[in-house]
């Protein structure tokens, strides 16, 4: 109980550093490009109107699944950006700030964390692109999506989401101390789930007949999030058919469970963190 | 802990587990792994250290290359943890070891000053009133606006070190950084740390040079392989440490 109160006052004391780290991370990323914010907004559009060019013959016909191709592919597309750029950045946090790790005491788990933060902030900020692109929709009337006041749901698997990204770059943090290519082997990794998730297809249309394959690859969180996140933004007027509990629980559950681990496994090695970075 | 210490060292001894190459790939870990290659020699940075330093002592860490001063410094900041013994701290420390670790070059010297104090765990009301101090101390005028990228070494050690002794610390640690910037900024850091000696801050004085810690500091201690070779007056430590040297 003692270590506990310890702990959060120590976290009282550093609460500024975090806040000075997120903002750092996010100024710096526009400061030294032309176009600045602008390329945060500009890249989800991009690959949106690419892959809705190509692929909408084949996924995007059937539209009481998806509803709206393009919305339905920015929302994926979003999402999975937000894990890997929050989850890359968290892994790389430790050895790159290793200069200030070995000269001063700071709490370590601030710089894992600060990443996942800056990060979320960005994807934040690039929602205006679902915002516009929604709003061309409805208003040229074509495939409009029938937002109702249950897209506010939409932050729900959105937050659970960013919790998942801590405890996952708390445990990759934890490997890059020691392992250097294990950035190369997440970079392979991260590719690898794009595909393996929902992002520019619909499960059904893929007409995988293996059970055990379709679990599998309900086993990823990002499935759940980016599933029960379209259907508060697509399918308002019809949540209960679209909106899938169980889901929901298994990615609160891995949250939960990634954020134990991950603490505990990070906790138990960051006093050995100096010695290898 | 009696009042007047404020680092009580114990019995401190610190291994590092020393690879003859360093892995630092899963692929590598593997391959040694499976060949048994992966041995480790062990390596002892310091064995059982003890002392005390009270409240207001300016202490002279002596010792040559390899004896485990900067060891010793982390050690006290909290950097590391030692393997044995405990180190406690009464007071917060203004770690002054390798001056600027904490300061982003894409960032102007303004924007440091809050980065590089909130490193330091202060917070940004402590830091506003502090700002302008510090500003003025680093002589850098108009440049305090501009990406840290652009500074000069002697800029940059001079910032850090404005920031590092505006916060008021209770306990300095200073790793041979008084030789840092022009022989004008060098006259004047000395003076600002004269003066917070006069206010009664702890000094933790790592140095070479035995003139300067003759100057600074009234005990001293001498480290050797990693142990506590002696402890004492400056005076006997640095007339003990100058005659090693000669051999």
């Amino acid at each position: 109980m003692r270590a506990l109160t310890k702990y959060i006052s120590n976290f009282g004391k550093y609460r500024f550093l975090l806040k000075e780290l997120v903002r750092k991370n996010v100024k710096l990323q526009y400061r030294n490009s032309v176009l600045g914010i602008v390329w945060t907004l500009l890249q989800p559009l991009l690959t949106m109107v690419i892959i809705s060019v190509i692929f909408s013959g084949v996924f995007g016909k059937d539209s009481s699944k998806v509803v709206n191709y393009s919305v339905y592919i920015l929302i994926g597309r979003l999402l999975h950006t937000f894990f890997v750029s929050a989850t890359k950045k968290g892994m790389t946090s430790i050895r790159g700030n290793a200069s200030i790790i070995k000269k001063v005491y700071v709490p370590k788990y601030i710089y894992p964390l600060s990443g996942v933060l800056s990060n979320f902030i960005t994807f934040a900020i690039s929602l205006i692109d679902l915002v516009v692109v929604v709003a061309f929709f409805n208003i040229i009337d074509k495939d409009p999506v029938p937002l109702t006041w249950r897209a506010i749901g939409f932050v729900i698997p959105v937050i659970i989401l960013m919790f998942i990204c801590m405890g996952v770059s708390l445990i990759l943090a934890t490997l890059d101390a020691y392992f250097r290519d294990i950035e190369y082997l997440y970079d392979v990794f991260t590719l690898l789930l794009f595909y393996v998730t929902p992002i520019m297809y619909t499960v059904d249309k893929l007409n995988i007949k293996s059970e055990f394959v379709l679990s599998v690859l309900r086993m990823n969180p990002v499935y759940g999030i980016i599933e029960n996140a379209r259907a508060f933004l697509l399918f308002g007027n019809d949540l209960a058919a679209h909106f899938d509990w169980n889901l929901l629980i298994y990615d609160i559950v891995f949250a939960v469970v990634i954020n134990v681990v991950g603490f505990a496994v990070f906790y138990r090695h960051q006093d050995d963190f100096i010695l290898h970075i | 802990m009696p009042g007047n210490v404020v680092v009580d060292v114990r019995n401190v001894g610190i291994r590092f587990n020393m690879s003859k190459e360093k892995v630092d790939n899963i692929k590598e870990y593997f391959i040694r792994l499976v060949t048994r290659k992966l041995k480790y020699t062990e390596f002892w940075a310091l064995r059982n250290v003890s002392f005390r330093v009270e409240r207001g002592d300016r202490v002279g860490i002596l010792g040559f290359n390899g004896a485990g001063k900067s060891t010793l410094l982390k050690l006290i900041a909290g950097v590391m943890k030692p393997t044995e013994g405990s180190i406690r701290i009464n007071g917060n420390i203004a770690p002054l070891i390798e001056l600027g670790a904490g300061f982003d070059k894409d960032y102007t010297g303004g924007e440091n000053i809050y980065l590089y104090s909130a490193t330091l765990g202060l917070s940004r009301e402590y830091i506003d009133t502090k700002y302008q101090e510090i500003v003025d101390f680093s002589e850098l005028g108009h440049f305090i606006d501009v990406p840290l990228k652009n500074y000069s070494s002697g800029m940059k050690a001079r910032l850090a070190f404005s920031i590092a002794t505006a916060v008021n610390p209770e306990i300095l640690i200073l790793d041979e950084v008084l030789s840092v910037g022009d022989a004008k900024f060098r006259a004047k850091s000395e003076k600002k740390i004269q003066s917070l000696m006069k206010n009664g801050v702890t000094v933790l004085f790592v140095s070479h040079n035995t003139t300067q810690v003759r100057n600074i500091c009234n005990k001293c201690i001498l480290l050797k392989n990693g142990t506590l070779y002696a402890k004492g007056d400056t005076e006997e430590i640095c007339a003990m440490y100058d005659e090693l040297t000669k051999k």
